[in-house]
């Protein structure tokens, strides 16, 4: 069956602030993704409460794959079903190395009985952090333990590549990358499209879609999708910046969930 | 005022028992004049534990045992802990020692490794002037009483220069609750040797209470390496004491691997005394506490020694109603310069009923030095639980990795690997996995 994503009327709150204010959003496979907007307007959010971060709480509206609702499952049951989330914050865990840990995310989903054999898993995860240029002792390594900020966000998208998912979220993928590693996750990416797996990338900056050529664009103000249109409302804002479309919606302030000035 | 205090062992019943095993006369000597002193001391003072209210009259009756020469004959308990082509070997079954083994090898270096009441009788000279050296019989109560109550135990002495390459391992074994069970070890590692020596101690089948008061003793002469692990692993029945003791002469260095997954209460001091200059101590311990158990782990580096190092790590997961207190002290004396001394004790709290005290303690009385510590009480990081389970993994193999991985650190510096794998399944059984 051909991937289908769709998030509709996707409220959601944290410690009670209610952040996202009604997101509408329909992907197929094979499509890209971008959502932009300067910071503070919900984007991460949108990330996080799909995923299911313990923190936030959704409280209105679905997000479907295929015909199921990711909000009704658990965060591991979500990725099971196909969604992956590359974080802008990845955690570090001391004691599990990455690929004790990533042999365990592929072995949950191959089911007991028929976890995959080291020597193929070995072989796979090498050739995978070649593509991305990582030095070969990552494997080893404690879980993003002492990675820095590039080392990490190639680590989460070694683990896309692993966990062959069907929705890649990427949260700021591209923050803190210098160039050549922006290229090398970029490629990462470019490699993985394919007619089953669709991509939704946010961003704010325009500078990661110079690498990967969106679909669609989507532009989040006050929690919500203000503005949708082709690579070319992208191309409009990395030259003119957010404020036209503040001007033509009539918004002063962007963001929300955030402290009032009084 | 003096108080009288009841001991749970006689005089007449030491000498009975020291005359079943044919002992030295001045061990027996010291035996009684450990119980007298016994009866005037007062019970060790472990940090936020009282001892007065544990009941630690288990000492049970000296009982012999038999002696084999073949591992065929050995308890079941303990042969699944024997390394598969280890030459040096000793089991101690209940009272007393049944199997020794030294291959013909350590031998010819004239290296020593056999029960301490043998070793009395054969190496009177060396033992006579090593054992309570390190743990005094005049401490406390319990010391004394071990002094009064020991048996069977290791002896190992390593010659000046002999450095070897394998690990000795010994295995003790209760599973007799009627039989006392008070092993003693004194390693004596001459100058500039080196050796690993390896334990396990284990209970199985008992029917009632077991005391197990025991003591060990290092001596890590000039420029000697010891690397000591041990791993404790006795059933609910048992209440284990335990004092380690190491100390080390110039330029020596100690390194302590300690695996505290009793079932029972426990109190366990692992301590280093680096009176030497230039002397190094390292302490890595892990513990897991369950059930209702009591818990006091003691981590302790004395610096006497200029140049003097040691460091101290603990990490103990706590679960259902367990209640520990985990100390680390590190003491500086005056004169110890460019000293340092660094301790972390780390706990995980899986249970809201759980207790654990993390009491990092520097006694510094010298200014020349360093000195630091750390110490956190803690749960399982419900960032770490998400992140995990967003790749698929589900929340209790989350869980479970966080917790191997908190205390993985310290489960791969173990030297055997058969105590490793061993180690991990007792990690899994202590978790209630």
């Amino acid at each position: 069956m051909a991937t289908k994503f769709v998030i509709e009327g996707l409220k959601a709150e944290i410690e009670g602030k209610e952040i996202l204010k009604g997101i509408n959003l329909e992907m197929n496979g094979g499509e890209i993704h971008a959502i932009m907007g300067p910071n503070g307007t919900g984007k991460s959010t949108l990330a996080s409460a799909l995923m299911g971060h313990p923190k936030y709480e959704v409280t209105e509206g679905s997000a479907t794959l295929n015909g199921e609702d990711v909000l009704e499952m658990g965060v591991d049951e979500r990725a099971l079903a196909g969604l992956f989330l590359a974080m802008q914050y990845p955690s570090e865990i001391a004691g599990v190395t990455n690929s004790d840990f990533l042999r365990s995310a592929i072995n949950a989903r191959r089911g007991e009985g028929n976890e995959i054999s080291l020597i193929k898993f070995i072989r796979q995860m090498e050739s995978s952090m070649k593509g991305l240029e990582m030095n070969p002792e990552f494997a080893h390594r404690y879980l993003n333990e002492g990675f820095s900020g590039g080392e990490k966000k190639r680590n989460e998208i070694l683990q896309m590549m692993m966990l062959d998912p069907k929705v890649v979220i990427l949260d700021e993928i591209d923050s803190g990358l210098d160039i050549d590693a922006l290229r090398i996750v970029a490629n990462g990416v470019n490699e993985m499209k394919n007619e089953d797996r669709g991509f939704l990338i946010i961003t704010h900056y325009q500078r990661l879609l110079n690498y990967i050529t969106p679909d669609f664009v989507h532009v989040m103000m006050q929690g919500r999708i203000v503005k949708s249109g082709g690579p070319e409302l992208a191309a409009r804002l990395e030259q003119d910046g957010y404020d036209w479309i503040k001007e033509e919606l009539g918004i002063t302030d962007e963001t929300v969930g955030q402290e009032q000035e009084a | 005022m003096t108080l009288q205090t009841i001991l749970p062992v006689q005089a007449a019943q030491i000498k009975e028992w020291a005359e079943a095993r044919g002992e030295a006369a001045w061990l027996t000597e010291r035996r009684l004049q450990a119980l007298e002193l016994a009866a005037s001391l007062e019970l060790p003072k472990p940090e936020k534990t009282k001892l007065d209210r544990w009941d630690l009259s288990a000492y049970g009756a000296f009982k012999s045992v038999a002696k084999t020469a073949s591992r065929e004959e050995l308890p079941a308990a303990t042969k699944e802990f024997i390394e598969e082509g280890t030459h040096n070997l000793i089991v101690q079954h209940n009272s007393g020692v049944v199997y020794t083994e030294l291959s013909e090898e350590l031998r010819a270096k004239g290296v020593i490794f056999t029960d301490l009441e043998t070793a009395a009788r054969e190496h009177e000279v060396l033992v006579k002037k090593h054992l309570g050296t390190a743990v005094k019989t005049s401490e406390h109560q319990v010391s004394a009483l071990h002094y009064a109550a020991w048996t069977g135990g290791v002896f190992l002495y390593v010659p000046k220069n002999v450095e070897l390459e394998v690990p000795l391992q010994a295995v003790f074994l209760t599973d007799d609750a009627s039989a006392t069970f008070a092993p003693h070890i004194l390693v004596v590692a001459d100058a500039n040797s080196r050796v690993t020596y390896v334990d396990n101690y284990v209970s199985t089948g008992l029917d009632g209470k077991v005391l197990h008061n025991g003591v060990v003793e290092v001596i890590a002469l000039d420029g000697a390496k010891v690397q000591y692990a041990t791993v404790h692993q006795f059933g609910k029945e048992v209440t284990d004491l335990s004092y380690r003791r190491a100390l080390l002469s110039n330029d020596a260095d100690i390194e302590w691997i300690v695996g505290e997954m009793n079932d029972g209460d426990t109190i366990a001091d692992t301590a280093t005394s680096l009176n030497g200059n230039g002397t190094h101590s390292d302490a890595k311990i892990i513990a897991i506490g369950s059930g209702t158990q009591k818990l006091n782990f003691t981590t302790r580096a004395v610096h006497f020694g200029k140049s003097s190092e040691s460091d101290m790590f603990t990490r103990a997961v706590m679960r259902e109603e367990a209640q520990s207190i985990i100390n680390g002290i590190t003491k500086i004396e005056h004169g110890a310069t460019k000293a340092n001394g660094q301790q972390t004790e780390k706990v995980l709290m899986l249970s809201p009923a759980a207790r654990g005290d993390a009491n990092p303690i520097l006694l510094i009385d010298e200014d020349d030095v360093m000195a630091g510590h750390a110490a956190s009480v803690g749960k399982v990081n419900p960032e770490q639980v998400y992140y995990l389970m967003s790749r698929g993994i589900s929340k209790t193999d989350a869980e479970r990795l966080i917790i191997y991985g908190f205390l993985a650190p310290i489960i791969a510096e173990i030297p055997l690997e058969l105590l490793r794998t061993r180690l991990q399944r007792i990690v899994e059984r202590k978790l209630g996995q």
